[in-house]
């Protein structure tokens, strides 16, 4: 038997995703709609022994085509046709909920209420009488607890009821006075007539979306007819024109009026009971009166966006660790199992690492998404946007901008995949993509061990100053870039913030785990797949071509030399020291002559100006694999073999004696490393949630440029006044 | 007696109604879905720390918006 498939919709904060939770479990699936960033959640229950795909449509407060959200349920609703929506409705805020119901029933869209959340209404001294708001609706209203379960039972039971009644909807019929209704009705017949669009739309609503211009319905209408579209516009204007001299009013917000009229009708006649001032201040409203106050409140803000960055980075970190010994240890068993090699240097340094690399950071985004959950589900998400606000502003950022700014390096040692992927709160496209674009500029802990390196060898005796003007450059560097993209690239107004600061809540436990192993999830599966492929690339061109035969004949012939000159060969340190050399030497040789090297040795035609030559063009490149790379890959470069990042003590001191470096040169890398082309995890990333690679490319090039462009002003500036 | 004042000027803990909403397009939608239509009574719950954006009191639940765009709403309230 074909599946029923039922949609779930209502308002944010109506406790929606918590229906959803109860209803599916862990039978849940989460995707995007087509060719939009927008979540498509699925899931499935089972009622006698019927199965039920059940799709949560994303939260919305009205279904205009203003936003992409309101956009994407509405096409769902009329193109998918589901048998039945569930409209979840907040029983504690039972008028505004309504204005989205309404707009269903306008549509004709067949619905039942999910009167959510009745204990906390019971608890403001509203008492709603269900059957009678059930009568007075003419649909089915079942009272519900979700973070409970209650109520789930009855809904499977009247979703079971009014699937097999199979009842036609008739969309629903408001008045919107006498001139809208007039104007209403002349072009429904028209459209009735012409049979306009009535394949998909009731034809009164394609009329009532005409006088609200609705661009989509407009746009879909000039497509199909655009002669009768012409009318129905014509008629628009002249009720716009009449609207606007009799009452100073616009057919929008006289449709509105009528919608909130017409469903204060409804909440008349016993149906809705309320016992307590509704104006006097509730817990929620107590509590916020300390945590955005003018002097606490930000206070307590940044100690709670530390905490929250301290908790996920420190003890993100063992798991860290543990995931890296465990990569490690495959290393090593590799090491002994596979013969020496090609096949052996690609498993390791290219499967290995890049497999490790992306699962390392497994730990930190699901720490980093438990708070973020916690922080958002609990409503104080709301409450930071509406104290920050007004700083991001300035910039063309939002006020929730500020979490993934944090999450990312803003307090330095971040990292910007969470980042990018924390931009998930922000329901302002502009302001989002901005901020996805930006946070890479932000001091993640892979560019941490780069900076010490230079600071350590340069500006030994002012570090932690150095750090801090580090750390103030990436912020202001990223703010002004974010002002400039936006004013450029992703020109536009602001999204309005007109925002709900809904009342404080305790998270479910439940819901916290499905939310952080959603998104762990979707980072594996993703990023999991491309990142191998570049990691295998650029193992490739680390590695070929190899050394001729003659140059590596060379060293083989260094050794023996070696070998024979002192014989009894295993117990000689000072031996064992001097083949190392010869090997590391090799390795740089190696490198050199690998496309990577070719490709830094080319570019020291252009990096000179930056004052950077073949050595750190080629760690530079490597760093594009993950920034920490870049340690390492100098390391080789200078013939030191392999570096580990964190003691990269005898590499500090070779830089600081190398021909060709001073602080100047130092400074200009480390500007460079911190705005230049995000690591190849975070291009994934930025791909994926901008929606598109071209985003994805945009970061690499603009990034590298600005990065090259500011470092060659710092040196060529600081060399004409004899840095 | 009564007056119109706008939005931004009003103070903390003032009540009053809704007399007209200048805005169209996706700012006045917004603020009309939020329930802020001619004849709601609002009551202005605080302000963020910079003073900006203003919050308030509607049909039982937490608003929020910016001056600009509270620059919109003219509310009448008692003198």
């Amino acid at each position: 038997m074909a599946e029923t498939v039922i949609a779930l919709a209502g308002n944010p904060n109506s406790g929606k995703t918590t229906l959803f939770n109860a209803f599916t479990g862990s039978h849940q699936h989460v995707g995007n709609y087509p060719g939009v960033t927008v979540e498509k959640k699925e899931g499935y229950y089972s009622h006698n022994s019927r199965q039920y795909k059940i799709v949560d449509l994303p939260g919305t407060y009205s279904m205009t085509a203003y936003s992409m959200e309101e956009l994407v349920a509405r096409d769902y609703l009329v193109n998918e046709k589901p048998a039945l929506v569930i409209n979840i409705v907040d029983a504690a805020n039972l008028e505004r909920n309504l204005y989205l119901s309404v707009q269903f029933m306008e549509m004709g869209v067949p619905i039942l209420i999910a009167l959510n959340m009745i204990d906390v209404a019971k608890n403001r001294g509203i008492m709603i009488d269900t059957q009678a708001l059930s009568d007075i609706m003419g649909l089915p209203v079942v009272p519900t607890i979700a973070r409970r379960g209650e109520g789930r039972e009855d809904l499977s039971r009247v979703v079971e009821r009014m699937i097999d009644k199979q009842s036609q909807t008739v969309p629903l019929n408001i008045s919107y006075g006498s001139d809208v209704d007039q104007a209403l009705d002349e072009m429904e017949k028209l459209i009735t007539v012409a049979n306009f669009l009535t394949d998909l739309y009731p034809p009164r609503w394609t009329a009532l979306k005409y006088l609200e211009s609705d661009e989509q319905i407009i746009t879909i209408g000039r497509q199909t007819d655009s002669e009768l579209s012409r009318n129905l516009e014509d008629k628009r204007r002249r009720l716009t024109h009449h609207l606007e001299n009799t009452m100073d009013l616009h057919p929008e917000e006289v449709i509105a009026d009528h919608r909130y009229g017409f469903i204060r009708s409804l909440l008349v006649k016993n149906v809705v009971t309320i016992e307590k001032d509704q104006d006097r201040l509730f817990l929620s409203d107590r509590i916020d009166k300390v945590l955005t106050n003018r002097f606490a409140g930000p206070l307590i803000m940044a100690a709670v966006l530390f905490g929250l960055y301290h908790i996920t980075f420190t003890y993100s970190e063992y798991p860290v660790q543990w995931l890296n010994s465990f990569f490690g240890w495959l290393s090593s068993l590799v090491d002994v199992f596979v013969p020496d090699g090609l096949v052996k240097s690609m498993i390791v340094s290219g499967v290995i690492d890049g497999v490790g690399g992306v699962l390392g950071f497994v730990p930190l985004i699901m720490f980093m998404f438990f708070g973020i959950s916690f922080l958002e589900d609990s409503g104080y998400m709301a409450r930071v946007a509406y104290m920050l606000d007004r700083v991001f502003r300035i910039f063309g950022l939002h006020g929730t901008s500020v979490m993934a700014f944090i999450v990312s390096g803003g307090i330095a040692g971040g990292c910007a995949v969470p980042g990018i992927m924390a931009t998930r709160t922000l329901r302002s496209p502009k302001e989002r993509l901005a901020t996805i674009l930006t946070v890479p500029f932000m001091n993640c802990g892979a560019k941490l061990p780069v900076f010490a390196l230079l600071t350590a060898a340069f500006f030994s005796n002012n570090q932690a100053m150095v750090m801090f003007i580090i750390t103030i450059g990436a912020w202001v560097g990223a703010l002004l870039v974010a002002k400039l993209l936006r004013s450029t690239v992703i020109r536009g107004e602001p999204t309005p913030f007109v925002m709900e600061l809904p009342p404080y809540r305790l998270p479910t436990f439940k819901g916290l785990c499905i939310h952080t192993w959603e998104r762990t999830w979707q980072y594996i599966k993703k990023a999991g797949t491309v990142i191998l492929g570049i990691s295998i690339i650029l193992w490739a061109l680390m590695t070929f071509p190899n050394l001729p035969q003659s140059e590596t004949g060379q060293f083989e012939s260094q050794r023996k030399t070696l070998q024979i000159e002192a014989p009894e060969a295993t117990g000689n340190p000072g031996l064992q020291e001097q083949l190392a050399l010869i090997d590391a030497a090799e390795a740089e040789s190696a490198l050199r002559y690998s496309f990577a090297g070719r490709i830094g040795t080319r570019l020291e035609y252009i990096s000179q100006w930056a004052g950077f030559d073949w050595r750190t063009n080629i760690a530079l490149v490597g760093g594009f694999a993950a920034k920490e790379v870049v340690v390492s890959t100098l390391g080789t470069a200078y013939s030191l073999g392999e570096v580990a990042p964190e003691k990269s003590g005898s590499l500090a001191d070779q830089l600081a004696a190398a021909p060709g470096w001073r602080p100047l040169t130092a400074v200009a890398l480390i500007i460079f490393t911190m705005f230049y082309a995000p690591c190849s995890v975070s291009v994934v990333c930025i791909a994926k949630e901008a929606g598109s690679w071209k985003w994805g490319a945009f970061s690499m090039i603009f990034n590298t440029s600005l990065a090259f462009c500011l470092s060659v002003i710092v040196y060529q500036i600081g060399t004409m006044v004899g840095l | 007696m009564k007056k119109k004042i706008s939005l931004r000027n009003m103070r903390i803990n003032q009540t009053g109604q809704v007399a007209s909403i200048k805005a169209n397009g996706e700012l006045g939608r917004r603020i009309r879905d939020m329930g802020l239509v001619t004849g709601a009574k609002i009551t202005v719950q605080g302000r963020a720390p910079l003073n900006d954006p203003v919050s308030l009191r509607i049909m039982g639940f937490t608003l929020t918006l910016r001056n600009n765009e509270a620059d919109f709403i003219t509310i009448e309230v008692d003198e």
